[in-house]
């Protein structure tokens, strides 16, 4: 063990070994929601090492980019794998953080003392919308194209005249061109490991204030003599095995969709995007990726208001905004769901449903119908968060054992 | 947990009876990737017929070496200038004098399977649809691509076909009747009045001269077209199905182990 001796007076090698994974203690009645944040990071790494080998072979130009993806799909070996791994792993990344962060809700892991923790998470999910955002730019396609140019607009709605120019300074143009292309580029290689620095914060907050569990109990609270939460055991190996297996799992329907449908349907890889940007030539239905639609369905569902499509856009930043608030909503004396009453069940129901609606109508062209239930989900959305501070006190809530259950 | 599983899948229910697809009917092309006579045989229509006015230039020639061919038979049959077989299959047609010619230039063919919703079918159905039209540029119209640009370059061999109309009535967006001549359909439009509009649809079409080929050949033309632009929109399908197999059997084998040993560490834990 010299060798380790000599390693450890230089750099504390054995001591964040054993404080971040052999003697941190995770509680252990981690369930199936508890898999998504291992896969989280897996997908991300993922991402960072295919999308450096596709900026390799890809050229950031308007004249070069589609021609370029088609060369890395057809000419390059194995260029295709790489491609549909990061276009299939852009979904499968939104996919696991959803489920994450809905892990977060329904067992209250926004609460005291993990507001924090909660609240980088949530600067995390805005900079993987940054990033994909950028990504979907650079095949150059006419979804591609135009599902920017639409983005971008947004911010051209903002009042006071500060909106026209903030849309040029972006785009470094006056329509999307091969200025945008050239920098969105640049920023969706960067941001990658903006976010991975973001992990790395989000996980030092995680250990310091420690897990919580489907039963919403601080296992700090009941330690055994030697320190130790009676109900904790240590990441390594309990956990790091058991996630091996959530991993094995989440690559066998994983590669299943690279391998046998990487379009997914349309949902994934959009067909529109198959043909090259065309700046003289609208496509008669635009909408951007299913990870984004629930909140650009909200953007479509307000009516412009004094001849500007500015209120939308507040409702739609104001739909992630909202999520920053959430450990300060909840009054509920319980964290998890095991232990509220029937009002949140019956309010995370209708989130859900809410997002899932939205969701779907954000990839439809609108019609008075549509736009009408766009509007209504969008309120619903809302109240889930805003009436928080009402329902959750008033929620019939059970008792908390001492001890985590099965 | 369950039960609230049960209650978001129950509302969201009604949203699989709000998707509908749209776009013309399409008629099966049956097309099947390994046949590589036909991949052979529709590259051969494609550089006769279609390369005049459309590129595949994100093709390289020498990807049909892939289905079976020497490079002298891509030569000998596939290009007509003495270029290499690994050049892209470009045209010669500059876009301008396209866009002045047929109002539009000729897209670049590579990936219409994969744009066109239905792909094959797509291409099978718009190739069988063309029919008479003398209100139309070059005298035709398409039944899947309505008052397209494109003349019918395979006349020739599928002969000329004219449209049976019939004529729909129709009222808040849906067709509430449908009748064999305009003159039953306007009585109908009038007996009615205001907010009911006629429109006219290709029922169906009918031969008006024949071509070089019968329909059960050219219907093979189509279908060869078909599959040969399936495959040039992603010539490693079916190749990236054949290693999916392999990874998949890896990774359930591989989650196997995995879960084995997950619980040999955990059988103390209670």
């Amino acid at each position: 063990m010299s060798f380790m001796n000599w390693i450890d007076e230089r750099f504390p090698a054995t001591k964040v070994w054993n404080e971040h994974l052999a003697q941190y203690y995770a509680p252990k009645n981690f369930n199936f929601w508890y898999f998504f944040g291992s896969l989280a990071m897996l997908v991300l790494v993922l991402q960072i090492v295919t999308g450096v080998w596709l900026a390799m072979l890809y050229k950031p130009s308007a004249a070069d980019a589609f021609a370029s993806v088609e060369y890395i799909m057809r000419d390059v070996d194995y260029g295709w794998l790489l491609r549909y791994l990061h276009s299939t792993g852009a979904s499968a990344f939104f996919l696991v953080v959803y489920l994450h962060m809905f892990r977060g809700l329904i067992y209250g892991s926004y609460r005291q003392p993990r507001e924090l923790l909660w609240i980088i998470g949530v600067i995390i999910y805005v900079a993987m919308m940054a990033t994909a955002f950028m990504g979907y730019l650079l095949p150059w396609g006419q979804m591609s194209y135009w599902g920017a140019q639409v983005i971008v607009n947004l911010f051209a709605a903002f009042p006071f005249g500060i909106g026209e120019p903030l849309s040029v300074w972006i785009r470094g143009d006056y329509v999307i061109s091969d200025a945008t292309l050239n920098r969105f580029f640049a920023l969706h290689f960067l941001l990658p490991f903006v976010l991975a620095a973001l992990v790395f914060i989000h996980i030092v907050a995680l250990h310091k204030v420690g897990s919580n569990n489907p039963d919403g109990i601080e296992i700090k609270k009941n330690k055994d003599e030697n320190g130790i939460p009676k109900d904790g055991i240590p990441f390594h190996p309990y956990y790091s095995v058991k996630d091996v297996v959530g991993v094995g799992v989440f690559l066998i329907f994983f590669t299943a969709i690279v391998f046998f449908w990487p379009d997914f349907g349309g949902l994934f890889l959009e067909p529109p995007n198959f043909e090259p940007a065309n700046p003289l030539k609208t496509p008669d239905h635009i909408a951007p990726v299913w990870y984004f639609t629930p909140f650009y369905a909200m953007l479509r569902a307000v009516p412009p208001m004094f001849n500007s499509q500015f209120p939308g856009v507040v409702v739609m930043f104001a739909a992630i905004i909202v999520m920053f608030f959430l450990p300060w909503l909840d009054r509920s004396p319980v964290k998890s769901i095991r232990y509220k009453g029937m009002l949140f069940k019956v309010a995370i129901a209708v989130f859900v449903v809410s997002f899932v609606v939205l969701a779907y109508l954000g990839m439809q062209s609108s019609t008075p119908t549509k736009t009408l239930l766009a509007q209504i989900f969008t309120a619903l959305y809302f109240a889930f968060f805003l009436l928080m501070p009402i329902y959750s006190k008033m929620d019939k809530t059970k008792p908390v054992p001492e001890r985590v259950t099965k | 947990m369950k039960k609230l599983i049960a209650v978001i899948a129950l509302a969201l229910l009604p949203l699989a009876s709000m998707a509908s697809s749209g776009g013309p009917e399409l008629q099966k092309a049956n097309i099947d990737l390994n046949n590589h006579a036909a991949i052979q045989r529709g590259a051969k229509m494609f550089v006769n017929y279609c390369m005049g006015c459309h590129s595949a230039k994100y093709v390289r020639y020498k990807l049909f070496g892939e289905v079976g061919l020497s490079e002298d038979d891509i030569k000998n049959n596939l290009m007509f200038t003495d270029g290499k077989v690994g050049d892209l299959m470009k045209i010669a047609m500059p876009e301008e004098d396209a866009g002045k010619w047929f109002g539009a230039p000729a897209p670049d063919l590579t990936l219409t399977a994969r744009i066109r919703h239905g792909g094959a079918d797509w291409i099978y159905s718009y190739l069988k649809g063309f029919y008479t039209d003398p209100s139309r540029p070059m005298g035709v119209n398409n039944t899947v691509f309505p008052n397209v640009g494109m003349p019918h370059v395979l006349w020739t061999l599928q002969g000329i076909n004219d449209p049976v109309y019939k004529y729909e009535v129709h009222h808040d967006g849906h067709s509430v009747a449908a009748f064999d001549t305009e003159a039953e359909a306007d009585a109908y439009v009038k007996e009615h009045g205001e907010g009911y509009r006629l429109e006219r649809v290709v029922e169906s079409l009918k031969v008006a001269q024949a071509g070089s080929l019968t329909p059960a050949e050219y219907d093979q033309v189509a279908r060869d077209l078909a599959t040969f632009l399936t495959y040039i929109s992603e010539p490693m399908k079916l190749e990236r199905q054949r290693m999916g197999v392999w990874v998949v059997l890896f990774l359930i084998v591989f989650t196997v182990i995995a879960y084995l040993m997950k619980k040999e560490w955990w059988k103390d834990i209670h």
